[in-house]
């Protein structure tokens, strides 16, 4: 009795704790079934839009681990990226060394931002949000005036698809087709493979050396990497399996197959180690157990013909998804490292992070930084996904959608996870793709759908940010200023 | 020498080099050959046009919740007041049953709707800023963007019957920006709009001289409501808001409760809001709906910070001061980058940099000094 009670009680927190999650989804299950629209379409969109935008809210997550909150900031990430998209675009590279110079050219911008805009939020501490906000539009002038005024005013350019018929000032949209469009979309699976057989190759002989010299000491882990890098590339080597791996896109059928046998392998390792150093104690494999036959029956749900025709229907872009993944490991593991836990500590408390030695200006300025690069990068898999480069709106609201999405997921002003982000995007992009449609069987009307979504996306930010100032006051409230609560 | 730098260090920085930037822009464009009298009246007309807006900061500030960016919800009480009195106009037939006197009461009446939901959402704004101290700011930004967005879906619904207002043809939605000519366009500032709809005893409100139009009639109205606004923050209600505004712990301990007041100063704040924007739109001669007023609350509060005021202190000279730079600089860059070189959207651009590096500089004065 007494147990059935704490479990209710959990439920009750979990549910509580996860509320804008769950209001959302319902109001997104809500504009599904009023929109009519098919699974194949929405899952399809949700996709391509997960492609585009993760990476640069995933970019959001170490300035709040560091107490910096939300940054509004990454519009200026975007913007490096975007003075590097022009020029690379401009000289005429294209493909992925086009982007490879694109990344070249944004990443030591971004830092240099990253930095002026760390030392700022150094000087405004408490009050970061709103001047990363306000920052963003200043930098958004700034950008104007260098892409209205000072290319063709002052740099000479002569380029007559890029600028505008005067010759100053650069066109309002750039198209990226034949360019740098799917420049990191299109990369095979197979060059994929080879890459990282080549690096974890080469880091493994630098290792070698050091061990040699005596300043490294090899050990397994780097063997088996090795092994396991060098195995996936020979299976790559093989005909049959080279056909599949030369193509750039994944059906999400076998994507999610893959990932279903990693999951798997994952918890039957888990399993095995449990029962080596536990014995008896059967209680702790209950878990990877469960999580095998959730896994079981997903496999089992492909096979009804409406989810295996999404599932056939929806082709996934690889790379992406690799260096979404790689960020969020990136995410996950900077935790465990020293610089990792001093953010932590500034973000906890600035005086106790102070007290025990660390340079707590430093460290938000290094958060910035990384949060920058990222955004740039973020903002290259965008442009190259999405085809045309909207030379003066492509950055303006990505800060606000990209926040919008975070809180959705469940994050706050003081606390995110990759898990969140995810799960923001999804269901923040679900909304944006169903709103329209929904509203026009609605109200008869898609644009009133369209002002909806950009109505949640502003209001979920509102609320979010008064909740938490809220809570903040609630545990700042001192004697000396005991106020009168009226209502 | 002395008096030099004390004069220097009151005028500020970035006060002196937009105020030189403003003096270097009139004298180039009288020198490009551009009539001084026409530049002096759209700089008038344009000053006294965002005044009130940037008027409603001042209490803000004053009672303590700092740059009221949210000083869209008092724009958008003040547009459906607006449209609501132009609907009613039009469905009484103003126009044919009280003839000059239409416009007046559509106006008084647009002011008088745009004022009560103005005092009733600003109390409630100020309830939620009460709960959010510290954060102001940044909730009052995004409460501002929800406000708009909100109101975007609000335009979209109303069905209409005025065709001044809402889409030909269409059933359902007002239109971008609806022309006021038929109704209080122009009222108290346009001199062919006060000839042509006014009896001649009601001209002197607005008239020309020589080149030069002196909108007198807004110049009261302006000069009413900042002498209002100034004459409350002698009055003990006032001294005990600012006092709110100040130094919360001494004003509770004298008794005062603070709360209250800052609910107050909001409340005034959305509704001087209110009052701007039906002002605004009178000189302007349009209403303008759905994402327009989005970032006015921004120009309003650089405003006031380039007129001197810091997120702690506003005075009505910080008003009248910094509006007339703001906006002068952008009336005078128009001609003057067009002449020079011709990218017509050079002062836009301008704006944006100018009002958020002034917001930014204010921002970084006030949390560095506090450390």
């Amino acid at each position: 009795m007494n147990k059935a009670n704490s479990f209710l009680k959990k439920i009750g927190t979990a549910l509580f704790d996860n509320k804008v999650m769950i209001a959302f989804a319902a109001i997104c299950l809500a504009a599904i079934l009023l929109s009519g629209s098919s699974l194949s379409f929405i899952v399809d969109g949700v996709f391509t839009r997960i492609t585009r935008n993760t990476f640069t809210v995933l970019a959001l997550i170490i300035p709040v681990l560091a107490g910096l909150g939300l940054n509004f900031g990454i519009v200026i990430g975007a913007v490096a990226a975007q003075v590097a998209v022009f020029w690379v675009v401009y000289w005429g590279f294209s493909g992925f060394e086009g982007m490879m110079l694109c990344v070249l050219i944004a990443t030591p911008l971004a830092v240099l931002f990253g930095y002026l805009v760390g030392r700022l939020f150094n000087r405004v501490k408490g009050a970061e949000m709103i001047a990363g906000l306000i920052l963003g539009f200043f930098a958004d002038g700034l950008y104007q005036l260098f892409f209205l005024v000072v290319i063709g005013g002052i740099i000479p350019v002569n380029n007559p698809k890029l600028i505008i018929a005067g010759g100053v000032g650069v066109k309002n949209t750039i198209d990226l087709t034949g360019n740098l469009k799917y420049a990191i979309d299109s990369v095979r699976m197979a060059d994929i493979i080879a890459a990282f057989f080549y690096l974890i190759a080469a880091v493994t002989l630098v290792k070698l050396i050091l061990h040699f010299l005596k300043k490294y000491q090899l050990n397994k882990g780097d063997l088996i990497s090795l092994g396991i890098a060098g195995l996936l590339f020979g299976i790559s080597l093989i005909p049959q399996v080279g056909r599949f791996l030369s193509t750039d896109r994944l059906g999400l059928l076998n994507a999610l197959i893959a990932v279903l046998v990693v999951l798997i392998v994952i918890q039957v390792v888990r399993i095995i180690k449990i029962l080596r150093t536990e014995k008896g104690n059967l209680r702790k494999i209950v878990r990877p157990v469960l999580t095998i036959l959730v896994c079981g029956l997903i496999y089992g749900l492909t096979y009804l013909p409406e989810i295996e025709e999404v599932l056939l229907f929806v082709k996934l872009p690889v790379l992406p998804f690799l260096l979404i993944a790689g960020l969020c490991w990136f995410n996950h593991k900077l935790l465990s490292t020293r610089l990792g836990q001093n953010m932590r500590t500034v973000g906890q408390s600035q005086p106790v992070a102070m007290a025990s030695g660390i340079d707590v200006d430093k460290t938000r300025v290094i958060a910035m930084i990384i949060s920058t690069v990222l955004a740039s990068w973020g903002q290259l898999i965008f442009l190259q996904n999405i085809g045309t480069f909207s030379t003066y709106g492509a950055h303006t609201q990505i800060a606000q959608f990209a926040i919008a999405a975070l809180l959705v997921g469940g994050a706050s002003v003081q606390k995110a996870t990759n898990k969140q982000a995810i799960i923001g995007i999804i269901l923040f992009h679900t909304l944006f793709i169903v709103a329209p449609q929904a509203g026009k069987q609605l109200f008869n009307n898609a644009q009133i759908g369209e002002y909806f979504r950009v109505f949640v996306s502003y209001g979920v930010i509102a609320l979010s940010l008064a909740m938490h100032a809220w809570k903040k006051v609630k545990k700042e409230d001192q004697p000396g200023t005991e106020l009168v609560e009226q209502e | 020498m002395k008096s030099l730098k004390n004069l220097y260090e009151n005028i500020g920085l970035p006060r002196l080099i937009i105020g030189l930037f403003f003096v270097f822009l009139v004298v180039t464009s009288i020198a490009l050959g551009f009539s001084p009298s026409a530049i002096f009246s759209d700089v008038v007309r344009r000053w006294l046009m965002y005044g009130t807006l940037v008027l409603a900061m001042v209490p803000g500030i004053q009672s303590g919740i700092g740059l009221n960016f949210g000083v869209s919800l008092g724009i958008s009480a003040g547009l459906l007041g607006s449209v609501l009195a132009m609907e009613i106009s039009f469905l009484r037939n103003w126009p044919e049953v009280l003839g000059a006197g239409a416009a007046w009461m559509t106006l008084l009446l647009a002011l008088f709707f745009g004022v009560i939901m103005a005092a009733v959402l600003g109390t409630a704004y100020g309830l939620l800023l009460n709960r959010v101290k510290g954060s102001e700011m940044t909730v009052s930004t995004y409460v501002g963007f929800s406000v708009i967005a909100f109101m975007n879906i609000v335009w979209l619904s109303l069905a209409f019957k005025n065709g001044e207002l809402s889409w030909p043809l269409q059933g359902q939605g007002l239109r971008n920006t609806a022309s006021l000519a038929g109704s209080f366009g122009g009222l108290l500032s346009n001199p062919d709009t006060v000839s042509a709809t006014q009896p001649p005893w009601l001209h002197w409100l607005a008239f020309r001289i020589g080149d030069f139009t002196l909108p007198l009639g807004l110049i009261l109205v302006f000069g009413f409501l900042c002498f209002a606004v100034w004459l409350f923050f002698r009055s003990k209600l006032g001294i005990a808001m600012s006092g709110a505004g100040e130094n919360q712990l001494f004003t509770t301990s004298s008794g005062i409760n603070v709360d209250r007041k800052r609910i107050q100063g909001t409340a005034i704040s959305t509704v001087l809001g209110a009052i701007g924007i039906i002002l605004y739109a009178q000189t302007y001669g349009f209403l303008q709906l759905y994402n327009a007023p989005l970032m006015m609350g921004f120009a309003s509060v650089a405003s006031i910070l380039i007129g001197g005021a810091s997120v702690k202190r506003a005075k009505i000279s910080h008003v009248l001061i910094g509006t007339l730079l703001f906006q002068g600089i952008l009336v005078t860059a128009l001609p003057v980058v067009n002449e020079v070189i011709e990218i017509g959207t050079l002062p836009e651009v301008l704006r944006i940099i100018i009002s958020n590096g002034i917001i930014l500089y204010a921002l970084t004065k006030t949390k560095g000094g506090n450390q």
